[in-house]
């Protein structure tokens, strides 16, 4: 065999190694953060951290219920807020707006993913938690699931923007000739064509959106309070749920590792555990949706 | 043949994945992070409490200029984070701003105290709260959540809005164990920070909300209160008639030595300590 | 007859009523979806306008050009924090890049060889695939944990550039990985084709053919993966140690300009100097997007001439 041949090979396995080096990393996560998890689970029990809502390291107490339940219901308002928004959005770039004003919106779109999210902490904790503060019912903090939920719907505005106008733009031209043809108004070409034959794209980039909103950290401490409590209303009407206090599952990390020895740094991976399963969960979903739509494209 | 071919394909790929990883690794079998103290151009590492963090910022400021060519990197992560680096020497000092655990002493018996200073901890509150003066019983209510109108305390009829440390600062355990006893708990929906610097911005900003915080932090960005009648000042800790006072420790694994030492000294001079003084904490000698 | 008319009449009637009451429908709703797009622009407007405007009052050379002190009372300026950003920025890079671009390149170039038929290997790639996609969808703090688990604890090498660039490296992987792909997939076969025919190997076409083409999209990857670390903050808080010292070792802690900003916010009453942080901040994320959109433009025109 000559030099470059043996060269040619070499680097062929070199290649390879950095090919499966992703593989290694995420069973490396998932290996690391399980083996650190294993004292609570162990220790403490599985019921006694998912299904109990009283954190007390001092007392030995690690129940985080109160922390998903905190996650999924900032991950609501978010949704509730930004989903709208974004599909308005994205409805907007791929049907509506002429190309001049598409080539403003669409970089204004990119720039808010952009921006670090201690940014959008910053601005939250400036304007917002001030702005809610004003809402008077007692025990009105201003920090909390309003606030947060706001900041988290601008910041996943631009995944579901995204990946909603990739979608509506995938649907072939001529479903919308047709429809035009039969006499249809373009509003209803949209609603009425355009955005079923789009929808499971849409649906996709809603659920990549909550994948984000429950993966958001830094903005989430800044913002939301940290309380370690069920949200619940603050007063007789149930809207002011918005204003309690939380703590989501990223926050307890963030907040408390630094913090933490023995089972309560273990019990704190294992909220890992716990996160890190749950977006698996919600990105497993959207992929196996994205690949249904390639599916059935290339069926059509 | 083809398949030797593709095995040989596959194991060269392995050993190459494992030498990258070891690659990646390999800084840490030299060196380690506790590099030899007395060499010429030495770091000394601290790190730990947040309470303890500004000051030793501050000491390693003045000690480096007397003493140019060494790095005295100051880094945060809290009391139990400080007792740990030391006990497992990932840093050269750990800080502490509570007394060291008996479990903490049974896992890493080299640990050897250094008190610097000793501090207060204040009860504060955001400006516009009229009252100033509290028992400690009140404060307890207050803070397990028995008392929640600031009416009851002489006050508006507002919601008292508590802030808290996070479980593990050296702050909160020192409040717990002075002040909320054995049996009553720090609510659970007080709003929480990790660390002093987020409890003043809390508290300054979020009007009728209360919480305590070390003396080295207070200004008047927030309203102190008095505890019985005595106010929070270094005087009143230091003769003892201001009853929250904790000590601030640094911790080093087995004898100092080198630098290390140096530092420490130098904490304890009377220099050291006049900047202890300054940033309105109690001296120890 | 009159009657007939009267109907036809009648139903034009309705058909016109009903074509107007689509085309007012039609009107608010095209009137609502301008009003979407328009408050996403506000959105950003009014963030980026804000934390500009109020940073630019704490903007000077003296902020640029001086570092932190004062411990956590917030003096100073940033210096220290852009140099560590810096630094953090070209270890991560240095630590992904090669990995992300041969991952691509074997991935896109090599995956679908007749050598690697073994269904071991095939279905490792699929798993290769499956596991950047993984990658590339969890969440910052994950990261941060497990980088605090391996490298900081496991590995000791401490609170460290080092932990935080290894940990900051699978954050930015699959970005690496997805762009370079796709930048290997513009390039037309006839390049490879042309260059085996000459008697090139595979790696020889590789090297002087299909990356030199594909240079702007793995550029654009790159700088990409600039912006991802400078806005991080989640794995850096758990990693970097937060020490405002300019670090001389790739062991030494640090803290970059997100999260001196963080600290700042949180820590400090200074808010004018976080939003002076962030203001720098902001400007570095417009800096790289318009970089970005002039390397993309460069390698669009780049197929169109190959074409």
């Amino acid at each position: 065999m000559s030099a470059r041949m043996i060269a040619d090979k070499t680097v062929k396995y070199i290649l390879f190694a950095s090919a499966i080096i992703s593989i290694i990393i995420v069973l490396a996560i998932g290996f690391f953060i399980f083996r650190e998890s294993i004292e609570a689970w162990t220790e403490l029990g599985v019921g006694e951290i998912l299904f109990r809502t009283v954190w007390r390291p001092g007392q030995d107490q690690f129940g985080i219920l109160a922390m998903i339940v905190g996650s999924v219901s900032v991950t609501f308002g978010a949704i509730l807020l930004g989903v709208p928004l974004a599909l308005g959005c994205a409805i907007f770039l791929a049907e509506i707006a002429p190309s001049a004003v598409q080539s403003v919106v669409r970089p204004a779109v990119q720039l808010l993913a952009g921006i670090p999210s201690v940014v959008y902490g910053l601005f939250g904790m400036v304007i917002l938690v001030p702005l809610v503060r004003r809402i008077n019912v007692p025990g009105n903090s201003g920090y909390g699931l309003l606030a947060a939920s706001i900041v988290l719907a601008v910041m996943i505005l631009p995944t579901i923007a995204s990946v909603a106008e990739d979608a509506i733009r995938a649907v072939p031209e001529n479903y919308r000739h047709g429809s035009l043809a039969l006499g249809a108004t373009k509003w209803q070409t949209i609603t009425k064509v355009v955005l079923p034959a789009g929808k499971s794209g849409i649906i996709a980039g809603v659920i990549l959106g909550v994948g984000r909103a429950l993966g958001e950290t830094m903005a989430m401490i800044m913002v939301i309070g940290n309380s370690v409590i069920v949200p619940k209303p603050l007063s007789g009407n149930p809207l002011t749920f918005f204003l309690s206090q939380a703590r989501t599952l990223t926050g307890n990390i963030a907040v408390e590792i630094n913090y933490a020895t023995g089972v309560h740094e273990s019990a704190l991976f294992a909220t890992g555990v716990v996160l890190f399963g749950l977006i698996m969960i919600v990105n497993a979903s959207a992929r196996s949706i994205i690949r249904g739509q390639k599916f059935i494209e290339k069926a059509n | 043949m083809k398949s030797t071919k593709k095995n040989i394909l596959l194991v060269v790929s392995l050993l190459l994945v494992a030498a990258l990883v070891a690659a990646c690794s390999a800084p840490s079998t030299p060196g380690a992070p506790a590099a030899d103290p007395s060499a010429d151009n030495a770091t000394v590492t601290l790190s730990g409490s947040t309470t303890v963090q500004p000051l030793a910022e501050k000491l390693a400021e003045a000690f480096m200029t007397e003493n140019t060519g060494l790095r005295i990197d100051v880094q945060g992560g809290g009391s139990s984070v400080g007792v740990k680096a030391a006990g497992q020497a990932t840093s050269d000092i750990g800080m502490a701003s509570r007394e060291i655990k008996e479990s903490e002493l049974a896992e890493f018996p080299n640990l050897k105290i250094f008190v610097i200073a000793r501090d207060g901890i204040a009860i504060v509150a955001h400006p516009d709260v009229p009252v100033s003066d509290l028992t400690v019983e009140q404060v307890r209510d207050i803070f397990s959540g028995k008392i929640t109108n600031w009416k009851d305390l002489g006050g508006d009829d507002q919601n008292i809005i508590v802030v808290s440390r996070e479980e593990g600062s050296g702050t909160r355990a020192a409040f717990e164990e002075m002040v909320m006893g054995e049996d009553a708990l720090i609510a659970a929906s007080a709003i929480l920070q990790a660390s002093n610097g987020a409890i003043r911005t809390t508290v300054s900003t979020t009007p009728y909300s209360i919480a305590y915080l070390s003396f080295g932090y207070l200004d008047d960005t927030v309203k102190s209160i008095s505890i019985d009648g005595v106010a929070p000042t270094e005087p009143n800790a230091a003769d003892g008639s201001y009853p929250i006072v904790r000590p601030l420790n640094m911790l080093t694994n087995g004898e100092p030595a080198g630098m290390v030492k140096a530092f420490l000294d130098f904490i304890l001079s009377e220099a050291g300590q006049k900047l202890v003084v300054e940033d309105g904490y109690i001296p120890v000698k | 007859m009159e009657n007939r008319t009267s109907e036809i009449a009648l139903i034009h009637k309705a058909q016109a009523q009903n074509l107007k009451k689509e085309k007012t429908r039609q009107d608010f709703w095209v009137a609502v979806m301008w009003l979407f797009g328009l408050i996403t622009v506000s959105i950003l407007v009014l963030v980026v306008g804000y934390i500009l405007l109020e940073g630019v009052k704490a903007i000077n050379w003296e902020f640029l050009t001086t570092s932190p002190k004062g411990g956590l009372s917030g003096e100073g300026g940033i210096s220290t924090t852009i140099g560590t950003t810096f630094y953090l920025v070209s270890l991560t890079l240095l630590v992904a890049t090669p990995l992300g671009v041969g991952a691509a390149i074997f991935l896109i170039e090599y995956a679908g060889e007749q050598s690697l038929s073994s269904k071991f290997l095939r279905s490792l790639i699929g798993v290769a695939n499956f596991a950047v996609e993984t990658l590339a969808g969890i969440p910052s703090i994950i990261f941060g944990l497990f980088g605090y688990a391996l490298f900081v604890s496991t590995l000791k090498l401490g609170f460290s550039l080092l932990s935080a660039a290894l940990a900051g490296a699978c954050l930015v992987l699959p970005t690496i990985i997805r762009t370079t792909e796709e930048a290997l997939l513009t390039v037309p076969d006839d390049y490879r084709r042309g260059s085996l025919a000459l008697g090139a190997t595979k790696w020889q076409t590789l090297y002087k053919v299909v990356l030199p083409a594909s240079t702007p999209g793995i550029i654009t990857g790159i700088i990409l993966s600039v912006g991802r670390v400078i806005s991080e903050t989640a794995i850096f808080y758990v990693t970097l140690g937060g020490s405002y010292r300019m670090p001389t070792s790739v062991l030494d802690g640090g803290r970059t300009l997100a999260l001196h900003l963080y600290y700042l916010a949180m820590d400090t009453r200074a808010f004018d100097k976080a939003m002076g942080t962030g203001a720098v901040l902001v400007v570095m994320i417009i800096l790289i997007n318009l970089l970005i959109d002039l390397v993309s433009r460069k390698l669009t025109t780049g197929v169109r001439k190959v074409r």
